[in-house]
Formats: C-alpha cells, structure tokens, sequence
C-alpha cells in the first residue's frame, strides 16, 4: 500500500503532514472528522459539504417536526470547533469531481484540494415517487425540510405523509402531537413493513390512530394537486384527501454519482471492503453512500462503526481495524410510541421458535424470533422493561435462559412479597446487625414483649432502620397469635 | 414544599447488653467516632470490666447528637471494640534480616535501626525514589500530613501515594475540574432528607454505610423519590422508588442519554447554566450524539425510565445527585463523574442549598486523607505539587528549600507494579493499608512485593501485607490513640483515645517520628503529639483549597466538628462551599465535554460474563480488621459469587457450589449465590477475604487517564463449576 498508514508518513521523517479530504459533512462525515482528529492532531483535514450548515444529528430531526427539540438543538458540533481542532471546513462549496490521477478534489469553484485519503460520506436522498405533483408535496429529510415542514404546519389544517416506513410514521406522529390532523398514506398492507409484521404494523395503526393519525394502507397516491391555497392529495380508486401540507417519506436512496463520474464501481451504495476501501485503494467510502457485503444501511449506528473503522485505519492507531458487518435495531422515536424492532421479524413458527404476546387494545405487540437459543429477531412495541435487556441478547448473540416468558415478562419470576409473619427463621431482617427472624422469634419466647425489648436485645433496626417495619410485623404477628392461643384456651375451659 | 430536617430523629437505642440501660449524651464514657467508613458514626465508648490479658474491654453505644448517624450503627460499629483485643494482635515489632528467614520479635529501637540503616543504604546505591510511601485512606490527617513530609523531606522520594487512589481519586479529579474545588458532599449530609429526589450512582449505602439510609428514608417518608442505578439489585437499590439495572461499565453513557434529554424536553436550568457556569456550548453539542434510544442500546435501561429519572430530577424543588465507586472505579471513572456534574449543572443543582452533586466517600478519612499530601501529586491543604506558590508556602512551613521538594511521583497502581524492576523503587514502607488484597491485580502486586529489597509495614494487626514484611511496627488503633479525620461532608471530627494502647505499642505518629530522627532529621519537625502535628498541618494547608487553620481541637469538640474551609479562628467554617460562587477563578463552574467508551475490557467468547465487585455489610475493605471480629465473620464468613439463576443454569452451577472465576489475570474461587437480583450477563464477588477467595486477583488494573483509578469495577471472566468440591 502505497499510502497507508498516514502516519507512516511521519515515521519516515516526513516533512509534511498527510492531507485528508473529507466529502460530506452529514452525521458519518462529521464523525468521522472527530474520531481522526481525536486520535490524531496532526494530519491535515479538510472538509467539504454542499450546505453550509454545520453537522447535525439528523435522528433527532422528528423530534423538531414534533417541537420536542428546537432546531439549534441538534447540531453535532458547535461551529467553533472546526477552527479550535485546526480542520478546514469548506461549508457551502460543493464538490463536482475526483480527479484520481492527480488525486485532487475539484470544488463548483473551481477550487482544487488534493489528498492523500479522501473520504467519501455522500449520505443519501429522498426517493421522490412518480406522482403527478410531487413537486408540491415537502420531503422529510435535512434540517431545512424540516423548516419548510414547520412553516406550513404553523397554518395548516390538515396534512398527509406519504410513507409509512419509519420516517413517515415519526413524521405523521410528530405533526399530530402539535395538534394537527394527519392522514397517513402508505402503499404496502401495513406499517413499517420492513422492521414489522402484519399483526404489529395493525397494532401501531391503532396506537397511532388514538395519537390523531388516521392511517391509510393499502392506498396508492396518485397525483397532488391544487386545490384553492391548498392541495388535494387523489389516491387511486377516486377517493381525495385534502391537505395544506404535504410531506414525502417515500425512503431514500445513496448519493453516488460523485463516485460513478470517477469510475469507481458502483451498484446500489459504492461498493466498498471490510477496510470501507472502494476500489481506488486512496478512497474509503463511509456511511449511507456506500455498501459493504451486499448491505446499504440506513441507520446511524453503522455509519459511525464503519466511521470508528477508517479513522483507525488511515491514522494507524488501528491498523487491523475491519468492519464485518452490522446488527441494525430500529428504534423508532415517537411520543406515546415505544417501539424496537430487530433482525429478523417477519419469521414464523414455520422457520423459528416464536414467543408472542399481544394485546392490541393495550397497543402491545411482543414477539421474539429465536433460532439455535439465540434471539435472532424481535418486535417490542408498546411499553416494554425487557426492551433493554432484548437487545443486548440480540446484539451479543447470547444464549436465552430456558425461560422464554421470563424474557417478555421480566420480574414476574422474582415477584415474592411474604408477609411479615410468614419470613422464615432464617431470613435476614435487619442486614445491618444480622438479625434474623428466628432471632427476634427467640426472643420474643425469651420474655420481650414489645418492639423496644427487641431491638434492645438484638440491635434490629439500630443501623438504617429500614428493617423497622418488619420488626414490628413479626412482633405483631406474635402478639396476635400469643392473644388468639390464649381465646382459644378460655373457650376450651368451660369444656 | 417540604421543612427543613435539621437532624434525623433518634431511633431506639440497643444497650450494650439485653438487660443495660439505655445510653444518653450524658452518659459516661468517651465520645468519639466508629473506626470504619467516612459516615464516621458518633459513638461513645464505656469501660465495661477487664478482659483477656488485663486489657480493658470496651462497650459501644451510638450517639445522637452526631447528625451523620443520628444513634444508628450498624453491625460493623457495634463491634468495633472487639478489634481492640483481636488475639493475633501485633504487641512487639517483628523483624528478619533475611527474605528467607521467619519474622521474630525485635526491640522498637532494633527494628527502627534496622529500617532506617536498609533505607539509607538502599538510597545510596539507587537513589532516593528508591524508597517508597504507600499511604492509606483509613490513616488520621495527622497521620496523612505526616507521612507526606517524611517523604518528601526526611526520604526526599517523589514516590509516595495511597489507597486513596482506587477510591476516591476520579470524582475528586472531576469535582477539582468542574468546581475548582473536591469536598465529597458540598454540603451537610443532613441536606439529603430535604431533598425531593435522588440520583444515586454506583453506590450501595444500605451495606456500606447503612445509618446514611437514615436520611434516605427520612427524604422518601416527606415524599422524596430514590432512583438507584446498579447492575444489582442490591438492598439500596431494593429501596429506590426506581431502580435503573444498567449493563456494568456503561454508566458514562447513561449520563449522557440523560443529559440529551433534560436539554431535548427543555428542562435544564437556562438562567442557571447563563449565570453560574461556562462551557454549556460544546457539552449540549456533545450530548447531541446520545439520544435516548443510542444510550439503551449501550446501557440497557429503557427509554421510558431514562425520561422518568430526567422529569423527576427536573420536577424536584431540591434534587441530588450523588455517585459513588460503581460509577468511578472505571478507567474512565473521571469522565463519568463528569458527565453527571454536566448533568447536575444544567439542572442547576450545585451551589444551591439543598440541591447538589456530591460523592459519596468510602474510607473512614477518604476525603481528608486525600487532602494533606500523601498524594502522590499534592501538598497539604490540597495544594498541587507542581504549583510553584504551593511548593514555597509548603517549604516555607516546613524549613525547607522549595527547590529540594521532589516532583510528582507515580500513582498507586503505577508505584505498586514498579516495585522491585529496574526502575522502580527497591524499598516500600505502608501504612494503613494492605495492597495484597485490596489492589487490582492483587496477584501480580504480591510479585512485585515479594521483589522488593526491604518492605516496612506498620499494622494493627498482621495483615496479609504484613506478612510478607522485613519489619513489622505494631500500631495503636482508634480507641487508643487521637486523631482527626473528615468524613464525607467535609467535616473535621475528632477521635479521642479511651484505653492505652497495649504494652510494646505506639501509633503510626512515633513510627515515622523515630524513622525521622534515624534519617537525621530534628525530631522537632517530627513530632509524635497528635495535636502539635495538627496545628502544623494547620499552618502548612492555610490559603489552600482545603483550608483548615482555623480549626482546633477545642473548637471540633465544642461545635461538634467544623467543616473546611475554615481559614480562622473566627470563622465558622464552610457547610456549603458553592452557594455564592465556585471555587474556580471566575467562580463559575466549568462545563466539559466528555464522550463514551466501552470497558477496557469487554466480554468475548473466552471471558463472557462481566464481573463487578463490591463490599458487603460485615466486612470492611480487605477485611484485615473485620475477618477478625468473631459476629462479622459469622454474618460474612467467606468470599461468594453472585450468579443469576438463567447463567447459573447454563453453567450447571447449583446454589452453595464452590465455583471458580478466571479472568486473563488470575482465577478465584467462591460459593455460588444463585440470586436474581444480579444482571444475568454479570457475576458479583465482594473483595473482602484473602488466599484464593481474592476478588482482585481477577480485576482489572486499566487505569483511568486522568485520576490513574483502576477498572475494578468491570472486567470480563469466565465462570465454572469447580469440578468435585461440594458445598
């Protein structure tokens, strides 16, 4: 390799530091610039991005549709930072070609900056459907969607999303929780039909039917059209929705043709190797633009693994640094929704062992997929404590306890609430001076016959004094029983 | 809104026998203080008859006036007094002039002869930092500010630390960041049972310093609401109205998921974060990156009660958070107190009364222990070694040239793994501590001690460490000598001697003095009186952060302690040191950015289980003075593995096996408690016992880039059955 690792550069006694460029500033972009600056304060970085913003946590982009974030709240990096870490930013200056022989980037100004590594995190774009005027409907993808979505939603009276994927559902949510009527459109059977199955696609529906969504599924958008200031969204079969705001959540696909104007190969995503190398050995390929093993993600987790990969790589502080490949949990982010979705959902009992509990008036949908003792796949919707738990096992492919209910119920097997009078001699009732219920039994035989004779004799309830309560429960428990033995004794006297 | 709590309640009281009186502030006897952790319980001890030997034997009663403990103790108090006729106790110096031959009993002035020749001649050959200190957290303020200037002026060795680093050296490292100043609690411990919510982090009060859960309770009974985060469902955390079960080692992340929310649901404090603090600019950019869905993948905890601890801790009048070594025993310990004092700041908690962040202090003088120079970093008053104006203040109590004041030296871990290489000291004299048991690593620590050319250990007690010693100095404990330390509110407290030490003992004090004059130095400038070395480390910590001039004896015994700073006589000491502004120049309190990572060591197909470790009730720290307490060891009688009924299962393992545990370190052994209060992906072994039962032998001696704390509180292990022992 001819220039890897950069800092090879340096050992050889370079005079110079080794220059990374950087395309795309977005949330695989920006991370990786952090990772290689904080693992190397020396090479030169340069960074490029169409827009002028800085980097911002593009997840979080619903909770801005819904008002829950403000727009300021969201960036990744406070624009102070490029100069305090000595990276050049080039905000608002697009890059229009990769010259690979002289290995320069070209700017739409004509400027040139040439590179060692360049890095390509080109994101990826909104997929706009062939539907006459979809000119006038608003994508749901970068921060200044969302403003536009915001400044009609201010005036608005009703709106549609078209799309029922993940983004689509946030959007629709988020329009409906500032008081907006929201119809929700989507072409499959059910929602999310790619995280979800059937029966938890009905059941969000319904969740987000209570949360002023009406959902449509099943329906094809045909046109959008004028109607008086607004729009007129026409499904087929002759039905019309009106709408004055209209949002596209149609999914997205990766920005490429940077990279196919340079020849480097291409299929859906650039194609890239377990180095996040495309086949020019200088440029790595990170993030949204690219596919690894067949794989385009569209996720964050991912991109910012694959981000971790390359900054180990090209600074040298992990030179055996490889990405294999990643398990995707979605997790969709919406108020009153608690929805995890993982792997392999749609299985059933045909191909997998399936535990399932539902109970759709409760919006609660829980199954787990699970193969060779580990869970392979799950949907969690509705309120779930084993949310956390589930997904570790997922994620770790660790093996399940035979208790599979415990999995979807947890603490059900440890629920033990024994009354004071039914604690075993042997259980410890006051920790701090070890104390056991036999003990304070003991005594009691012993002639104590109030709470203060016990905690004299034994010091129960002298440390924190939690234990307080169950002394006076198990003293209780045997003044009641010395009381009942002694009726029982009169009424057996006259015998 | 609730009022004010001044003091907790008192409880009814046991007497020291089933039939005795109960005891009252007016009773006979010496007030004083319990031997064990920084809550310092008050407790009064009464002569009651004479013992084995003709020594005295001592009964324990707690006090009431002591807001701390407000007349609770818990089992490790109550018999505190046992120790004081523990039948192995160490009566006469123990000496051998060859690492082969046995220890014998030795005169005071062989065995002090004796140590300071070897010192001398060590020095000579290789140097002065030949020689190290190695302190404890358990030692008096006199005894840390002594032991400080032994070796920098009578040894002038660099390398001097103490155990104090694996307790409480990474919140007082993030507390010194953000604050510009590091008291555990900033204020009165009495302040929580005001409080209308708590965070505890990684800490376990209802075992470790049980009367605590006095004010706890006191805060839940007006209403308050515990929330406890713990791998463990531990007795604390079986109280907490919320328990937050997180994945070992992830805490970091949890404080930060935390924070994203509080700015996201627009909680935070903005007047506050506007007027008390910089920095917010980049930590609200930083936690950018930690939605709450990111942060329960990573810890575990579920969204919805991430968002129900951030709107309690919002929605309180008075709220506080509080970490503890769960939280800061990591080797990004430091960090992770960070991330909860950005958390506390922009809910606007520190510096207003009744709210705040604090640490809760481990050891019995953890915080001033850390105070007063046995540091390896620091000089008395919590000066900084490398400070050119700390140095000449210091110098200039001390008679000396600052110029001849060495620098830094290596911090515990550091200092204990370089004992006997090539560049490392040859020479080791401890005190108050036992470093084969409590260290991480323990097993490699041992080597490098049994490397060493001379180790001097001063104990109660023949410790595990002792053991492997050229000399031995039997020391006076609590009840027989006097002393001050500082509990965990900052609080300087006295303890008075009840009984003289028994014949052929003297205290930690007369064995630095004689090792002192030995070296050449005025005995004068080493004095054995505890009080003429406090009013010197009086003089030497004036105008420091840690300020105690103003502080006398007299005064701690009629104001019932005084809290530091306290700059004079006048002055009526500090409870709450933020109230007007922080101790940093602009007195304001520093935000900084901080970001996650995972465990130095996370579990794989090899070493697939975490394991934490911790303390249990009836032991305290290696357990050198409470495995020798006869209903301690009954309550607590050996090491233990905490495992979950589905691992258990998995493993084969039943309840009361013996199974043993191997990291890449070492392998120990214990009993199996099949328990579900434990994490399934997780074992637990408290660290109490020696031999093989060693917790530390597993542990993890990753140490953190700022405090220099090991990971002891995550590493990754393998679990088995031990194949034919039975219960």
């Amino acid at each position: 390799m001819s220039v890897l690792p950069l800092n090879g550069h340096r050992r050889r006694g370079r005079v110079r530091a080794p220059r990374l460029v950087v395309v795309g500033n977005g949330m695989s972009g920006s991370r990786l610039v952090t990772e290689v600056r904080a693992r190397d304060p020396e090479i030169r970085i340069t960074v490029s991005a169409p827009g002028p913003r800085p980097p911002y946590n593009r997840v979080l982009l619903s909770n801005v549709v819904a008002g829950t974030s403000r727009p300021e709240q969201v960036w990744l990096l406070d624009p102070a930072w490029y100069e305090r870490h000595d990276v050049t930013a080039r905000l608002g200056v697009a890059v229009t070609a990769i010259d690979r022989e002289t290995r320069t980037v070209i700017a739409a100004d004509g400027t040139r900056e040439p590179y060692d590594v360049l890095v390509l995190a080109l994101g990826s774009e909104p997929v706009v459907p062939p539907i006459e005027g979809a000119g006038r409907a608003v994508a749901f993808r970068t921060l200044d969607d969302c403003e536009r979505i915001l400044a009609q939603a201010r005036t608005a009276r009703h709106a549609v999303v078209i799309g029922g994927g993940l983004l689509g559902v946030e959007a629709a949510r988020g329009l409906a929780g500032r008081g907006l009527p929201v119809t929700l459109v989507h072409l499959a059977e059910h929602l999310m039909e790619r995280q979800l199955d059937a029966e938890a696609g009905l059941v969000l529906g319904r969740t987000l039917g209570r949360l002023g969504v009406a959902v449509r599924t099943g329906a094809t958008v045909t046109a959008i059209r004028a109607d008086g200031p607004g729009h007129r969204v026409e499904l087929a079969g002759g039905e019309s929705i009106p709408a004055d705001l209209v949002v596209l959540a149609c999914g997205v696909r990766p920005v490429t043709g940077l990279a196919r104007a340079a020849g480097l190969e291409v299929d859906r995503g650039i194609v890239v190797d377990d180095e996040l190398r495309t086949d020019d050995p200088a440029i790595h390929a990170i993030g949204e633009c690219c596919q690894h093993a067949g794989t385009v993600y569209g996720l964050v987790a991912p991109a910012w693994e694959q981000a971790a990969v390359v900054a180990g790589l090209i600074t040298g502080t992990d030179p055996t640094a490889r990405y294999t490949g990643s398990r995707t949990v979605t997790r969709l982010k919406a108020a009153g929704v608690e929805l995890a979705a993982m792997g392999e959902t749609r299985l059933t009992e045909d191909d997998a062992e399936v535990v399932r509990f539902s109970h759709h008036r409760d919006g609660t949908y829980r199954k787990l997929v699970i193969r060779d003792d580990r869970l392979v796949g799950a949907i969690l919707l509705g309120d779930s404590p084993a949310i956390g738990t589930l997904t570790q096992l997922y994620d770790r492919g660790a093996p399940l306890p035979r208790d599979r209910a415990g999995l979807l119920f947890p603490g059900l097997a440890g629920a033990d609430a024994a009354g004071p009078d039914r604690i075993p001699d042997s259980a410890t009732v006051c920790r701090c001076n070890n104390v056991t219920a036999g003990r304070i039994r003991a005594c009691w035989a012993a002639g104590a016959r109030d709470v203060a004779a016990v905690v004299a004799a034994t010091r129960a309830g002298t440390g924190c004094g939690s234990c307080r309560a169950d002394v006076e429960g198990i003293v209780n428990g045997l003044r009641a029983r010395d009381a009942h033995q002694r009726d029982q004794e009169r009424e057996e006297v006259p015998a | 809104m609730k009022p004010p709590i001044s003091t907790i309640g008192p409880m009814p009281m046991a007497s020291p026998t089933p039939t005795g009186p109960v005891m009252t502030q007016t009773s006979p006897g010496t007030p004083t203080h319990c031997p064990y952790c920084a809550l310092q319980c008050g407790m009064r001890l009464t002569a009651a008859g004479t013992g084995a030997g003709g020594r005295p034997v001592l009964t324990v009663t707690p006090r009431t006036d002591v807001p701390a403990n407000g007349g609770g103790l818990c089992q490790k108090g109550w018999t505190a007094a046992e120790l004081l006729t523990a039948p192995d106790r160490l009566t006469t110096p123990l000496l051998r002039e060859r690492r082969d031959a046995p220890l014998r009993p030795a005169e005071w002035d062989e065995a002090l002869d004796f140590a300071a020749a070897r010192i001398r001649r060590i020095q000579a050959e290789h140097g002065a930092d030949a020689v190290a200190v190695f302190g404890g957290g358990g030692l008096t303020n006199e005894k840390a500010y002594l032991l400080g200037k032994f070796a920098r002026v009578a040894l002038r060795t660099g390398q001097i630390d103490y155990n104090g680093r694996f307790c409480m050296s990474s919140a007082a490292a993030a507390a010194n960041r953000a604050f510009g100043l590091d008291r555990g609690l900033p204020f009165p411990v009495t302040d929580v049972a005001r409080a209308d919510a708590i965070l505890l982090v990684g800490g376990n009060l209802a075992e470790t310093m049980p009367p605590f859960v006095r004010h706890l309770a006191a805060m839940r009974r007006a209403g308050g609401r515990l929330i406890v985060v713990d791998p463990r469902r531990t007795p604390t955390a079986a109280q907490a109205d919320l328990h937050l079960q997180i994945t070992p080692g992830t805490d970091l992340a949890l404080a930060l998921g935390l924070l994203h929310i509080a700015i996201a649901e627009d909680l935070i404090d903005t007047e506050y974060i506007e007027r008390r603090t910089t920095g917010f600019a980049a930590v609200r950019a930083s936690v950018s990156a930690w939605w709450p869905e990111r942060a329960e993948r990573v810890t575990g905890i579920p969204v919805a009660r991430m968002r129900e601890t951030v709107r309690t801790l919002a929605a309180a009048r008075n709220a506080m958070i509080l970490t503890a070594r769960g939280a800061e025993q990591h080797a990004k310990g430091t960090d992770t107190a960070t991330a909860f004092i950005n958390l506390a700041l922009a809910l606007g908690l520190p510096g207003r009364p009744g709210s705040g962040y604090g640490c809760v202090t481990g050891q019995g003088n953890g915080q001033g222990g850390r105070e007063h120079g046995q540091k390896a970093d620091q000089l008395p008053g919590y000066r900084r070694l490398g400070d050119p104006a700390a140095r000449a203040h210091v110098a200039r109590v001390w008679g000396i040239d600052p110029d001849d004041l060495p620098g830094p030296g290596r911090s515990a871990y550091e200092l204990l793994e370089a004992l006997g290489t090539p560049q490392g000291p040859r020479a080791m004299l401890l005190f108050g501590s036992n470093p084969v048991v409590s260290a991480p690593r323990a097993g490699l620590v041992a080597d490098r001690i049994a490397a060493l050319d001379l180790l001097v250990v001063t104990d109660l007690v023949p410790s595990e460490t002792a053991a492997l010693a050229d000399v031995v100095f039997p020391a006076t404990q609590w009840a027989e000598e006097t002393g001050t330390l500082t509990n965990l509110e900052g609080r300087v407290l006295l303890r008075r001697r009840a009984v003289p030490p028994p014949l052929g003992v003297r205290g930690d004090l007369a064995v630095i003095s004689g090792l002192a004059r030995r070296l050449g130095q005025d005995p004068a400038a080493f004095p054995e009186d505890p009080r003429a070395v406090f009013d010197e480390l009086r003089r030497a910590s004036a105008g420091g952060p840690a300020d105690y001039s103003g502080i006398t004896y007299e005064r701690i015994e009629a104001e019932g302690g005084v809290f530091w700073p306290c700059p004079s006589e006048d002055h009526p000491g500090t409870p709450r040191p933020f109230l007007d502004r922080f101790a940093t120049p602009d007195g304001r309190a520093r935000f900084v950015p901080v970001d996650h990572r995972a465990p130095a060591e996370d579990i794989d197909e090899r070493y697939p289980v975490y394991l934490t470790t911790g303390r249990v009730l009836a032991q305290y720290q290696s357990g050198a003075q409470t495995r020798r307490i006869a209903a301690l060891n009954e309550a607590a009688p050996e090491a233990y593995v905490e495992i979950h009924p589905d691992l258990a299962e998995r493993l084969g393992i039943a309840p009361g096996e013996r199974v043993r545990v191997t990291s890449r370190r070492g392998t120990a052994e214990g009993v199996a408690r099949i328990s579900t209060a434990i994490r399934s992906d997780t074992v637990f072994m408290p660290f109490h016992w020696a031999g093989d039962a060693r917790a530390n032998l597993l542990t993890n001696p990753a140490l953190d880039p700022t405090s220099r704390m090991p990971e002891f509180k995550v590493c990754a292990v393998r679990v088995e059955r031990v194949p034919g022992a039975a219960a």
